[in-house]
């Protein structure tokens, strides 16, 4: 039985507030994420539940006019990943992502998978071979491309290509892996092998997964977060809030009434 | 509604029948316009070869293609193409390694590094090169870019094919950065947002993903501005003399095709001769390399082609 809150905290969020331009994105949000749990984080379009994952790999950096309040305090080193001094590429280095709608480079499976080694300045072909092959059988991808790992990654299907996308990601080992809403272009038999995935996962990374779909944030997550108006309304355990919320506004909302 | 039998889904007949009429005739007239420029160009190259058939009675396609003298006007004449085909290769080369790498930098910077505010500044300034008569640039390159060369190479002609290459290469930058930075904004931003998310830099990103990305549109603004470094005359008439010496030396003068076309078009030969006619074979000869270049630009683009 796990308790209300994440014992082994991985991140913390204190008190963040998120700007773009004038506009107030996201309120005061302060929650702890559980090491190697998945958390998710669910509400009604436009509440700014992808803003708020945005924030952890500063992607909101590469556009002008937005600003950051508050703390994202990284685990085991304390770094405040919302700091103006911390470099947001060393952040992205240790927190990948993956999107809403599959977006592989226009290059080879393999080096679609070997993108992020090779940022780094990996080149040792050995190494690369050996950490692409664990990457794709992570993602469970391996099977169904081994013998075509030249050919572009664009050939593949919709859901094979979120898995590369996965594995892409997976690659550089992480500490955590950001999903944004990652099934909501697939179709239901994609969709089933991503949320399994993310189950096996689990255990070997800390996991955010942005959804609309409260039965898959019910299905794959530990925590869950609904945010509404970029406020965060409950945060709890994901059994707990989907069987007693303690919040009228999210049992509303988890039964539908609105959103 | 149920449809009604004429099939005109109930409205009056005589509504339907016209705007089908309407369509058609629109249909029409987008067809003659797509037309026209297909029609000009067979045209252009039916004219050439017929043209040209005299000349080829008249000197062997064995003596044009490897004679080392063009001479058509003296008395002693030869007729070898070579001498017009190495001063057009020559002046397009030092004109391509000048505006290639210039104009895919100043792509990548505008597209992936500048500020909106530099962007929409710098590129219509860019495009405002374009606008600037190639006789100008002509006259900039025998005034002043080969005395400036002569500052660095005390011996070379004033007329040279590597003043006039470099003027090119200058004006037609604009032509390879423009389309070239068209291309890579057209990258969507979730390829980018991908790479970035892994870590990557600016550079990387612009280098790895967006420029790969947006090769098919790099290779056409590449192949455009090979076919204006082959096409252009004036900047080559004027800067890099008008005799046809066989040389692969860009520090010497020579004779392009397009340059012995303008050369020949300006004297008062009679109609009918085999100086009028070493015109079409000279023209025929460049029509076939800008379009051997298109091909190839074609099947490379073909190669890179990635969809979305």
């Amino acid at each position: 039985m796990l308790p209300s809150s994440p014992q082994v905290e991985k991140a913390r969020v204190k008190d963040l507030n998120f700007y773009y331009g004038s506009v107030h994105i996201l309120k005061n949000i302060s929650l702890t994420i559980g090491e190697k749990q998945v958390t998710a984080v669910i509400g009604p379009s436009g509440c700014g539940k992808t803003t708020y994952l945005r924030c952890f790999n500063r992607m909101h950096d590469l556009y002008p006019g937005n600003r950051y309040e508050g703390e994202v305090i990284l685990h085991p080193d304390y770094v405040n990943i919302l700091s103006p001094t911390v470099d947001p590429i060393e952040i992205r280095m240790r927190i990948s992502m993956v999107f809403q709608k599959p977006n592989p480079f226009p290059k080879s499976i393999f080096e679609n998978v070997a993108y992020g080694l090779r940022v780094r300045g990996w080149t040792d072909r050995a190494v690369l071979d050996e950490k692409v092959e664990q990457a794709l059988r992570r993602a469970v991808l391996w099977e169904e491309v081994k013998d075509r790992l030249t050919h572009p990654a664009l050939t593949l299907s919709g859901g094979q290509q979120q898995r590369l996308c996965i594995a892409r990601a997976l690659a550089t080992e992480p500490e955590i892996l950001l999903f944004d809403e990652p099934t909501s272009a697939l179709d239901p038999t994609a969709t089933a092998r991503i949320e399994e995935l993310i189950l096996d996962l689990k255990t070997q990374v800390t996991i955010i997964i942005v959804t609309h779909n409260m039965q898959q944030a019910a299905r794959v997550s530990d925590f869950t977060a609904f945010l509404y108006l970029g406020e965060l309304v409950e945060f709890n355990k994901t059994d707990k809030m989907f069987t007693a919320p303690s919040n009228r506004l999210t049992e509303d909302y988890i039964t539908g009434r609105f959103g | 509604m149920k449809p009604s039998p004429d099939g005109s889904g109930g409205c009056p007949r005589g509504a339907h029948s016209s705007r089908v009429a309407r369509e058609r005739a629109i249909e029409w007239a987008l067809l003659f316009a797509a037309l026209t420029s297909v029609a000009v160009t067979v045209g252009i190259a039916g004219v050439l070869v017929y043209e040209s058939l005299p000349f080829f009675r008249h000197v062997s396609l064995a003596e044009f293609l490897t004679d080392p003298q063009w001479t058509p006007l003296f008395s002693e004449a030869h007729y070898g193409i070579l001498p017009l085909v190495a001063g057009t290769l020559v002046t397009t080369a030092v004109a391509l390694l000048m505006a290639l790498p210039v104009g895919t930098i100043t792509a990548i910077y505008l597209s992936e590094c500048a500020t909106l505010v530099v962007r929409e500044t710098v590129k219509p300034l860019l495009e405002l090169l374009t606008a600037v008569p190639t006789v100008v640039f002509g006259y900039f390159a025998l005034l002043f870019v080969t005395p400036f060369l002569q500052l660095i190479w005390a011996d070379l002609p004033g007329f040279n094919m590597l003043s006039a290459g470099l003027v090119i290469g200058v004006m037609i930058i604009p032509y390879v950065s423009s389309l070239s930075e068209d291309a890579m904004r057209a990258v969507p931003m979730d390829i980018r947002e991908g790479s970035y998310a892994m870590g990557a830099t600016r550079m990387q990103t612009a280098l790895r993903v967006v420029v790969p990305s947006a090769l098919s549109g790099i290779a056409a603004a590449y192949a455009l501005g090979i076919s204006r470094a082959i096409g252009e005359t004036m900047v080559v008439a004027i800067a890099a003399g008008m005799q046809p010496t066989l040389t692969w030396n860009p520090l010497e003068p020579a004779e392009t095709i397009t340059a012995y076309i303008v050369q020949v078009s300006l004297g008062d030969l009679p109609h009918g001769s085999i100086g009028y006619q070493s015109i079409f074979a000279a023209g025929l000869t460049l029509l076939l390399m800008t379009l051997l270049f298109n091909v190839a630009g074609y099947l490379l683009r073909k190669g890179f082609w990635k969809a979305y």
